[in-house]
């Protein structure tokens, strides 16, 4: 198991576990990354924070310190 | 038959709901034919708008709430929604929804079936759902939700008429679906928690299993209200507490991730049931787009052409679209002047002085009307066609060193970091920003961005005194101000916010619009329509104050006296002469003299701009008008009307003196003019004069005042043809040099926000500190920089251009420094507050 941050782009996974709890938790879950979820990771930005992810057919962006609690495999 | 009478007369409140960025305000405009902000970037509505429309004779008030992806109590627009649909309870919520993401769609409108309102279903957006190859079953959704769904592409009208009719269904029927997610395990928790709460309340007015979900989500806002209202909550909660514990530890799952990922399943499921999707040929447009726009390399050149090309053509195109038009303004001040009562030798009815100072207060803004309309169409291009979310995404990481958020761009454009923006409305959007911390920064450094009233003056001053390089100058400004505000915004979130929470960056990044022209043309128009509101009633009632201020007390009487005898002389004189030429019958009345002088007035003003025949048209009309006159004022007929057309312009010239004293002394006397004079000795600093200190008072009511202000300081000669203001400031200022004028533009660039700014800001902080210290630290850094930069050139002796390339320098070393001192990690900031 490893983490979403750590995915390069181009690179498809699975959700395991979000293991960020308060607000993180709370958005991560609202935005729709539940356990389960197949993520495909597009791309960095420019500055290689932010990354953009698909989801479900829409495209989220999230910081990398942010996708670290999104565990993977 | 009463009771029908009596509903008819009611209003019925109704509520748009959904997520960010799906259509709420497209409905909202589609169904009241208001125009409500639409565009393609989540969290444009910040704050809940109503509108009404009137069906059958009922009116029905409804309510466009901002986008929420869930009802939690973790954002304010959130709690907004929230607290919309429980405390001001409307009859029906339209949960507008994008059909084409419609599993995520549905976990909000979960939560909007549990608070136990009628909801209707609008699956939005199907245009592009169909083109995206989906299929939806509406019929079998609407089964299996037990609540009207309606598929629209409200963008295109399609469904409208279905949406209304699904209105008036349901606020005549008003029953509201019994469709419950299946909490699984936690099925008996809830059940234990409502029946306590029952127990102690009987009926509460919330409802009982929304209540008990909340709990066992551990909803700290619902926790508070309920001890607030209910005298023994005490057990309520503490059952919740122990309900909470249990399944934490039976589950190994934190229970309001188990609510979620219930909703996400339940969602999952009817999507399965009901949703058909073609599989996916190749990679969506947005995606080839992104491709480029997001590129590592191509993404930033992308973005600062975008930004260049923004400013080329609305400031720099847009300012030669303006010599065209000024002719048009001039005429409706001569129009002015040709309704008001004529002016007499040296004197001038209040009633004339009022209103041409009225027309050249407004002239001087309606003049940057077509830049705007340039301005703001472009903008609108911008936000219709999704461009902005990637702006965030490009700029996120940039600004997160500063102490702000990818969502600051929204909020940083609106406000002019492109240059014309409007702080109100860049304030009010902080709203979306969900990191508190970020969302004061923002707000607290917007006023230093260069608003749309704010450019007149730029471009004012750049036209004069830097017409060679006018690109390069407004680069400059937006540049500088970014650079100076970013510096104060990390100072800021080390300093006054340290102890304001922060959130995280997570953005949906939109499918690409193309932007329609008539959306775009009516944005564009809408804020010109905006803007122009704005003139004639704050900038108005400015012009008003400040006429009194600079007109009174007055001359004394002494001086009066004085001007009056130097007049008399000078008639006097024109008199004799005039008795020795062949016209002295003409002008024995003692208001002949000024009759003469009004007519060659007028006759000077027809011939402008006019052509051969014209001028020959003219000539005859005012010759059958007065043949006497005609002679003296064109000196044609003979050696005795040159003569006495030397005369005239003798007097005129005369009396022009006179008249310009007098302004000059009026001013000087007036309450403002000692107000700018007690603070020239500090403002010399800077390099203002007293009349650049008057304009610059005069902006703090609204900053376009400070062109109208001039714009009067330097007036128009009586008699003169109509110059533009240009010209007369550069002939009223010829001690100013390039240092002046770009000491004025950095001040203008740091001044302190406006009070419509101001009252917003404290608004949106909720706190009069904010303002305070907004308004202090402006004032400081504005009149530091701009004197520190006037005095240290002078005294180096720098030109303009010198001096602007070396404090931008300065300016970017600064940025730099203070962009590199590491921010505390956000993310053991998050987990603190969990
Ligand atoms: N293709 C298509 N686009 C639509 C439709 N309805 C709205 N849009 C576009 O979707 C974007 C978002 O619309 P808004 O009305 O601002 O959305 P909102 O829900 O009010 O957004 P927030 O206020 O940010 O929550 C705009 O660019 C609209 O023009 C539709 O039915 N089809
Ligand atoms: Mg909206």
């Amino acid at each position: 198991m490893t983490s979403l941050s750590r995915t390069t782009p181009g690179g498809s996974v699975s959700i395991e576990k979000v293991t960020a709890t308060g607000k993180l938790g709370q958005r991560l879950m609202d935005l729709g990354l539940y356990p389960g979820l197949r993520v495909s990771v597009i791309r960095n930005s420019p500055l290689e924070d932010p990354m953009e992810i698909e989801i479900n057919g829409y495209f989220l962006s999230l910081r990398h310190e942010e996708a670290a609690y999104v565990k993977v495999s | 038959m009463l009771k029908s009478a009596e509903m008819a007369s009611q209003k019925r409140l109704i509520a748009l709901a959904g997520q960010p960025n799906c259509g709420k305000s497209t409905v909202f405009n589609a169904i009241t034919g208001a125009s409500q902000h639409v565009a393609n970037y989540p969290g444009v509505t910040v704050e809940k708008l109503s509108g009404s429309y009137s069906i059958n004779g009922t009116r029905i008030e409804i309510v466009d709430l901002p986008g929420t992806y869930s009802l939690t109590s973790f954002s304010p627009e959130e709690k907004v929604s929230r607290d919309f649909i429980l405390h001001d309870k409307p009859e029906t919520i339209i949960n507008v929804a994008d059909a084409a993401s419609i599993k995520r769609s549905l976990y909000l409108t979960f939560q909007l079936l549990e608070m136990e309102t009628p909801v209707i279903l609008d699956l939005n957006m199907m245009d592009v759902a169909v083109k995206n190859g989906m299929t939806i079953d509406c019929n079998g959704l609407e089964q299996a939700l037990g609540t009207p769904v309606i598929p629209t592409a409200i963008k295109r009208g399609e469904g409208k008429q279905d949406l209304i009719k699904a209105i008036e269904d349901s606020l005549a029927s008003g029953i509201h679906s019994n469709f419950k997610v299946d909490y699984g395990p936690m099925e008996p928790s809830i059940q234990a928690i409502a029946a306590e709460i029952t127990a102690a309340a009987g009926s509460f007015s919330y409802p009982l299993r929304w209540l008990a979900i909340k709990l066992m989500e551990g909803d700290l806002e619902v926790e508070k209200r309920l001890s607030q209202t209910l005298p023994d909550s005490g057990r309520i909660l503490a059952l919740a507490e122990a309900e909470r514990n249990r399944f934490r530890q039976n589950h190994d799952e934190s229970p309001e991730k188990h609510i979620a990922y219930a909703r996400y399943r339940e969602a999952d499921r009817l999507n399965r049931l009901f949703v058909h999707q073609k599989p996916r040929t190749g990679k969506s447009l947005t995606d080839r787009i992104d491709r480029f726009v997001c590129h590592k390399f191509l993404g930033p050149v992308i973005l600062a052409l975008i930004v260049y090309a923004l400013y080329n053509l609305s400031i720099v195109q847009g300012y030669k679209i303006t010599n065209y038009t000024w002719p048009l303004l001039a005429r409706l001040r001569d129009f002015t002047e040709w309704i008001m009562p004529d002016p007499g030798f040296i004197t001038e009815p209040m009633i004339r002085a009022l209103a041409l100072w009225f027309v050249d207060s407004v002239n001087a803004l309606l003049n940057y009307v077509p830049i705007f309309f340039i301005l703001f169409s472009l903008i609108a291009i911008l936000e219709d066609s999704g461009y902005m979310p990637r702006m965030a995404f490009i700029l996120d990481r940039l600004l997160a060193r500063f102490g702000l958020h990818g969502q600051s761009t929204l909020p940083m454009v609106l406000g002019g970091v492109y240059v014309g923006g409007c702080a109100v409305p860049a304030i009010m959007s902080t709203k979306g920003i969900p990191d508190e911390k970020a969302r004061f920064a923002t707000m607290m450094i917007i006023p230093m961005l260069n608003c749309l009233a704010k450019i007149p003056l730029y471009i004012l001053i750049i036209n004069i005194y830097f017409a060679d390089h006018k690109s390069l100058l407004m680069v400059f400004i937006a540049t500088i101000t970014l650079m100076l505000a970013l510096p104060v915004a990390k100072i800021l979130t080390l300093t006054v916010l340290k102890n304001k929470p922060s959130e995280p960056f997570i953005m949906e990044l939109p499918t690409y619009h193309l932007p329609t022209i008539s959306g775009v043309l009516k944005r564009a128009l809408d804020r010109i329509w905006m803007f122009l509101k704005k003139i004639v009633t704050i900038v108005a009632a400015v012009a008003v104050v400040l006429f009194a201020l600079l007109q009174f007390p007055g001359l004394t009487d002494e001086r009066k006296t004085w001007y009056d005898t130097q007049a008399e002389i000078a008639l006097a004189t024109f008199h004799q002469k005039m008795v020795k030429t062949a016209f002295g019958g003409a002008l024995t009345t003692p208001d002949a003299a000024m009759e003469l002088i009004l007519f060659a007035d007028r006759y000077k003003g027809a011939r402008m701009g006019s052509d051969k025949a014209a001028m020959e048209k003219i000539n005859t009309r005012f010759k059958s008008e007065n043949p006497a006159f005609y002679a003296i004022t064109t000196g044609k007929g003979g050696p005795e009307a040159k003569t006495a057309k030397r005369t005239l312009k003798q007097l005129s010239q005369t009396r022009k003196k006179l008249l310009r004293g007098i302004k000059l002394e009026k001013i000087q006397n007036s309450f403002l003019g000692k107000f700018g004079r007690t603070l020239e000795p500090v403002t010399q600093w800077a390099g203002f004069n007293w009349r650049v200190n008057i304009a610059l008072l005069s902006s703090f009511a609204a900053k376009e005042s400070t062109v109208a202000t001039l714009g009067v300081l330097y007036q128009q000669e009586a008699g003169t043809e109509n110059q533009s203001l240009e010209k007369r400031m550069e002939q009223g200022e010829k001690g100013f040099t390039q240092l002046h004028a770009l000491a004025l533009l950095l001040m203008m660039a740091l001044f302190p926000p406006c009070v419509a700014t101001m009252i917003t800001l404290k608004i949106q902080s909720g706190s009069v500190k904010m303002m305070l210290i907004s308004f202090g630290y402006q004032s400081l850094l504005g009149f530091l920089v701009a004197s520190s930069v006037f005095t240290i050139s002078s005294l180096l002796g720098l030109t303009g251009l010198q001096a602007m390339f070396g404090f931008w320098f300065l300016a970017l070393l600064l940025a730099i420094t203070v962009g590199s001192i590491n921010p505390k990690n956000n993310i053991t900031t998050l987990k603190e507050l969990s």
